[in-house]
């Protein structure tokens, strides 16, 4: 038996797979800006002194962490509805996206905050500044130059773990996908162009993420 | 007149008492250095006059802005008393300007043009006016220290405070440091130094203070200390500490 290819039977539905292209990069993005914001303000909590604080935001971490993203966007998109909050697939997905992504950088960015050394942080209060004042000055950047290689990996797992938003119809694309491999029953080809089109996306979200940094935190060439 | 007044100050890590009952008094212009043996609690009491260590008892006063336990107006405090560290502590992203600006716009919201012009002078001061630009870590060692200084005198203190600056230098580099240190001292800048290179707090301090087992157990012009002192332990101090 020989199958034969006909990849032109996933290309005909090349729009559909724009589409999906698009909202992936959509939620992906929405889910890196508030997500990463998410997290540094998390992590803020995580390192200040309010005890009450720092076990709630702890709290919100592990159960992040600890349980599936399926499960997570099921209750945003079908539990919460019973609580009068409605939300369309999209906007549940960006939620469940933000939320996941701000519990995994609430912990590599407090793991960059805390490799400050504790000299830069006492020359600052010496210097009369308040602990705000030293945290969004002379911690915060430093330590996300730290941290960006892990933080980057960790939106591009995001970016991957999106492929779940097709459960609540979400149209990413993985949803394109499934869609055009129902309607040409050509299951090899849909998902391999899929295949490829994550792998591509994937390595141009690396690719901007470290242009992102190096712009950040560039340095001026030796004086 | 009397610029720094310590009465009485106590400190203890846990059942660790560190200062044991601190007086001091330091008049404005003095020059003052600590001396003693390593873990006799210099730093400690440093940090303790701006504010970087809780006291459990006495009393500090510093421009008339006071401090007793409990009672903490740290601010005003350190807006009076400049720092300087053993290890430099610049900030690794900023440059030496931006290092040394960073605190008027923030604490004191200058504006930035005008906090610029002030940084550089401090720059120019320490002999770094051409490494405005440069990042910490395209500064040597005695570079780094002196934009330090730089930045500790943008506040505009009344006293500064300088944690054996010299210790972290390559022996090549301390000179340059000291130099500041002594131009600063000349200025009429108050002082109170922690340091090791005895023969620079000789030539430059008016007052020497022996600290040892977290008591201050002699003080005085150096000259008179070193050549007769009047306890044990600070003879045999000054006789293992080399004069170069
Ligand atoms: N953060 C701290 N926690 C506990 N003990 C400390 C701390 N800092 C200093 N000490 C102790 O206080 C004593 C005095 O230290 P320090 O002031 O650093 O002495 P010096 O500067 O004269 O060498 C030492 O016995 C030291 O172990
Ligand atoms: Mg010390």
């Amino acid at each position: 038996m020989a199958y034969s290819f006909d990849f032109s039977a996933v290309f005909d539905y090349s729009d559909v797979l724009l589409q999906g292209i698009l909202m992936t990069v959509q939620l992906t993005a929405v889910g890196t800006v508030f997500g990463v914001g998410l997290g540094i303000v998390g992590a803020a909590v995580m390192t200040s002194r309010s005890r009450i604080l720092r076990v709630i935001v702890s709290a919100y971490v592990e159960l992040i962490r600890n349980t599936p993203f399926l499960v997570q966007l099921f209750f945003i998109f079908f539990g919460l509805p019973a609580l009068g909050f409605r939300l369309s697939a999209w906007e549940a997905a960006s939620l469940a996206m933000v939320i996941n992504l701000g519990a995994y950088s609430t912990e590599i960015i407090r793991a960059g905050i805390e490799a400050t050394p504790k000299g830069q942080i006492e020359a600052g209060l010496s210097l009369g500044m308040n602990r705000v004042q030293v945290f969004r000055h002379i911690i915060i950047s430093p330590a996300m130059q730290r941290i960006w290689p892990a933080l980057s990996s960790q939106i591009v797992i995001v970016m991957l773990g999106s492929a779940v938003c097709s459960q609540i119809a979400a149209e990413e694309l993985t949803y394109a996908a499934n869609f055009i491999q129902s309607r040409n029953f050509r299951a090899f080809e849909s998902y391999f162009v899929t295949t490829i089109l994550y792998l591509a996306l994937a390595i141009a979200l690396r690719f901007v993420l470290k242009m992102v940094g190096n712009h950040m935190f560039k340095r001026r060439s030796h004086a | 007149m009397s610029l720094v007044k310590l009465q009485g100050i106590r400190k203890s890590y846990g059942s660790n008492e560190v200062l044991k009952g601190i007086d001091l008094t330091v008049n404005e212009g003095q020059v003052v250095a600590l001396i003693g043996r390593s873990g006799s609690g210099k730093s400690t009491l440093l940090r303790t006059i701006n504010g970087l260590e809780e006291i459990n008892g006495g009393a500090l006063e510093v421009d008339g802005e006071m401090l007793r336990p409990g009672h903490t107006n740290l601010r005003a405090l350190r807006m009076k008393v400049g720092m300087v560290f053993q290890q430099f502590n610049l900030f690794p992203h900023l440059s030496a300007i931006e290092n040394v600006m960073l605190a008027p716009v923030v604490v004191k919201k200058q504006n930035k043009a005008e906090a610029r012009e002030v940084a550089a002078a401090c720059l120019a001061k320490v002999g770094l006016a051409d490494k405005e630009k440069s990042y910490p870590d395209q500064l040597s060692g005695g570079q780094q220290q002196r934009v330090a200084i730089a930045r500790a005198l943008a506040m505009q203190p009344r006293v500064l405070l300088c944690d054996e600056i010299t210790s972290a230098l390559d022996p090549e580099l301390v000179n340059e440091v000291l130099n500041v240190v002594r131009k600063l001292a000349e200025e009429g800048m108050t002082l109170i130094l922690v340091t090791h290179e005895m023969r620079f707090a000789r030539d430059v301090c008016d007052n020497l203070v022996f600290m040892h087992g977290g008591k201050i157990r002699e003080q005085g012009e150096p000259e008179q200390l070193f050549a007769a002192p009047a306890t044990a332990e600070l003879s045999q101090f000054v006789g293992s500490v080399a004069f170069h």
